[in-house]
């Protein structure tokens, strides 16, 4: 009769108080794995969108992720194909790397001056198959949102705008935007709502068009000169980008035509190049490879490395924000199970005080008493893990084919309510191993005084 | 090898204010091989000079060599190690572990010394043949009668082959029937396997059965009678 055994024996004695203290452990690991696994599914999912949208790593002309953003002829890599060419050909990086991109942010005023409405927009110039390959990435198999841009083998003036921008220029028709509201196009007016220069300037892009279409915009964007360039664009799709502040001012153009805009016939630049990892645990070696290689190749150029955690602040934020969420709910499960466990053990050793004091007799040591009871706590407390995670993977079926939708806030599109339990070990078991280690440590008191029991009193004890 | 020696033992019980002496410069022999019994009033002393040597609890005073070791220093540990090894004890409340069987329970002080399984078998199924329980190995405690406890008991005392087998009121619980049998058994196991028992009782039956009896009174002993052919004597 081994100490486990006895010890299980001896739960099994008070089967009612070990099924009550059980139950209130598996709720309670429930509880943690169920909300772990919606906070698992959240960042992973936000990593995901990250990570497909702007890459794990940016090369980025220095200074213009917090100065330069709406100024791309400022803050311009001229040589970006050297820099690409010599990232890929690294012995080291090229195994780690998934896609390696240029691309251009600049900003802009987009019009549908046949209807006479125009709007400020963000424009993102980019090589359509090789952003398409970056939106496929899915390293942890989460619901992703992402499809591929239909520019890839379009021709240069095609470009993909947010829903929000759709619906502002009055294109909900022909892009077949849903809750649109939009009044019916008017004609271009001869003055009034655009400025006059630029009502020219449209008219001449459209007339250099090949054909007049509803789908078409122009975009006017400030040269690396300063002056003013206009290029006419054909919608091919509006597409929702989740966030609504993106939705309402995204356009995505090729890179060339975004180039064309700011550059002209001067040489192209990009204002960052983005690089995709296999996987994001890769990032610090990559990093770190990167840095080491743009100050032996590149020296002296004013070149800067970002990573997607400092491009989207609101990642870390988020992350910090479920965090604290998850681990107040961790903690208040934590002292509720160190109080029943303790509750249950206190009891269990009041009720066997005699056994105590004739165990001791016998000639059991103080540390097997305490031994005994630490083991009767940690076997409750692996019976309840197991019957915890269990009962959490089977919650966890349930939500996640149940098709529960909801819209975060500041999102613009309703997201599936999912939770990874089963897909994040690092969850599974560690709550596992948390649960086990709070029973033992609420044992060890009750278990503790058992042992310092004197044997005498303990036999007499009625 | 004598059992037991005491040497000018004192025992002192602190209750809030008040000090209650509980043994009071007590020495005493114990002869090995012997049915020693242990008589007095309630509140005489016998369970506390009981405990005494059974390395249960500390003198406050004088010198105690169970098994021709002196006690007085030994930790905590060694202590248990040695009432493993050297002690048997059965108690007025039989105090068997409710959740193992009748063979289990006499098992265990052989697992927690660490024999082997198949010696341990042996030697298990043995004793439980001696007490007459061979057919009632797999019942728990709540199954048995009082008698079928007690034998229990016994067994699980001399399981170790200990030196010194100690019996707190043994009978106290038990109808004077089986108070007798019980008593016979004792005595048949302890010549048998060769150990001394020390009982505390009130029982004349126990005291009958006795080679020595010891009587004490509010904490002194007053009487040692070593005959063999002796009266009866009342607690």
């Amino acid at each position: 009769m081994s100490t486990v055994a006895l010890a299980l024996r001896n739960l099994l004695r008070n089967r009612r108080r070990s099924l009550t203290t059980l139950l209130a452990m598996i709720i309670g690991l429930v509880a943690v794995l169920l909300f772990g696994g919606y906070r698992s599914n959240i960042v992973h999912g936000m990593e995901t969108g990250f990570v497909q949208a702007s890459g794990h790593l940016q090369v980025q002309h220095t200074g213009f992720f917090l100065e330069g953003g709406d100024n791309p002829a400022a803050y311009g890599i001229a040589n970006y194909a050297r820099i690409i060419d010599a990232v890929q050909h690294d012995p080291m990086l090229a195994p780690m790397l998934a896609v390696v991109t240029p691309s251009l942010q600049l900003g802009g005023i987009a019009g549908n001056f046949s209807a006479g409405v125009s709007r400020t927009v963000i424009a993102s110039g980019f090589v359509a198959e090789e952003r398409n390959r970056m939106l496929g990435w899915n390293d942890y198999n989460v619901h992703s949102y992402a499809r591929p841009l239909p520019l890839a083998g379009t021709s240069a003036d095609t470009v993909v705008i947010g829903m929000g921008v759709a619906r502002k220029l009055q294109l909900c028709g022909v892009l077949h935007v849903p809750e649109c509201h939009s009044e019916a196009a008017a004609p271009i007016p001869t003055g009034g709502g655009a400025p006059a220069d630029l009502i020219a300037l449209s008219r001449q892009e459209r007339g250099s068009a090949p054909t007049l279409a509803e789908n078409r915009i122009e975009m006017l964007a400030a040269t690396a000169r300063g002056a003013p360039n206009v290029a006419s664009l054909n919608v091919i799709e509006a597409r929702n980008m989740g966030l609504k502040a993106i939705d309402d001012v995204y356009l995505g153009m090729h890179l060339a035509q975004a180039q064309r805009l700011i550059y002209g016939a001067a040489p192209p630049q990009v204002t960052s190049i983005q690089i995709q990892l296999q996987h994001t645990g890769q990032m610090p070696a990559a990093r770190a490879r990167l840095a080491e290689l743009l100050a032996r190749e590149f020296p002296g150029a004013p070149l800067q490395i970002l990573d997607f955690r400092t491009l989207n602040p609101m990642f870390g934020q988020s992350i910090q924000f479920m965090n604290s969420m998850f681990g107040f709910i961790a903690t208040l499960i934590g002292v509720i199970v160190l109080f029943t466990i303790g509750n249950t053990m206190s009891t269990a050793v009041v009720e066997r005080t005699v056994e105590i004091g004739t165990l001791r007799a016998m000639g059991l040591r103080r540390s097997g008493i305490r031994r005994l009871f630490l083991w009767e706590s940690a076997l409750l407390g692996l019976i309840g893990s197991a019957g915890g995670v269990l009962l959490a993977l089977v919650i966890a079926y349930f939500i996640n084919h149940s098709g529960l939708e909801w819209i975060p806030p500041g999102y613009s599109y309703a997201y599936l309510i999912l939770v990874r339990v089963w897909q994040d070990p690092a969850l599974l078991f560690g709550s596992m191993l948390g649960l086990v280690i709070v029973t033992v440590v609420s044992a060890w008191w009750p278990a503790n005084r058992a042992s310092r029991m004197m044997i005498v009193d303990a036999l007499r004890h009625v | 090898m004598v059992p037991v020696v005491l040497q000018e033992v004192n025992k002192t019980y602190h209750l809030d204010a008040v000090d209650v002496p509980a043994l009071v410069d007590v020495s005493l022999e114990i002869r090995p091989d012997c049915f020693t019994v242990i008589c007095g009033a309630s509140g005489s002393g016998k369970t506390t000079l009981l405990n005494l040597i059974g390395c249960l609890d500390r003198p406050d005073r004088g010198q105690i060599v169970v098994a021709g070791r002196s006690v007085a220093n030994m930790s905590d540990d060694e202590l248990s190690d040695f009432r493993a090894r050297q002690l048997g004890f059965i108690f007025q409340n039989f105090n068997l572990l409710p959740v193992l069987s009748a063979y289990e329970n006499v098992e265990y002080p052989l697992v927690m010394m660490r024999m082997p399984a198949a010696r341990r078998r042996a030697r298990v199924l043995a004793l439980l043949d001696a007490v007459g329980l061979s057919d009632r190995g797999q019942s728990r405690p709540a199954q048995l009668s009082g008698g079928q406890r007690q034998r229990v008991a016994i067994a699980r005392a001399l399981a170790t082959e200990p030196q010194l087998v100690l019996a707190d009121e043994p009978t106290a619980n038990l109808d004077s029937q089986t108070g007798a049998a019980i008593v016979a058994l004792m005595r048949r196991m302890q010549r048998e396997h060769h150990a001394s028992f020390i009982f505390s009782s009130h029982d004349p039956l126990v005291q009958a059965e006795a080679d020595d009896v010891v009587l004490i009174r509010d904490g002194r002993i007053t009487h040692i009678e070593r005959a063999t052919a002796r009266p009866a004597l009342d607690a």
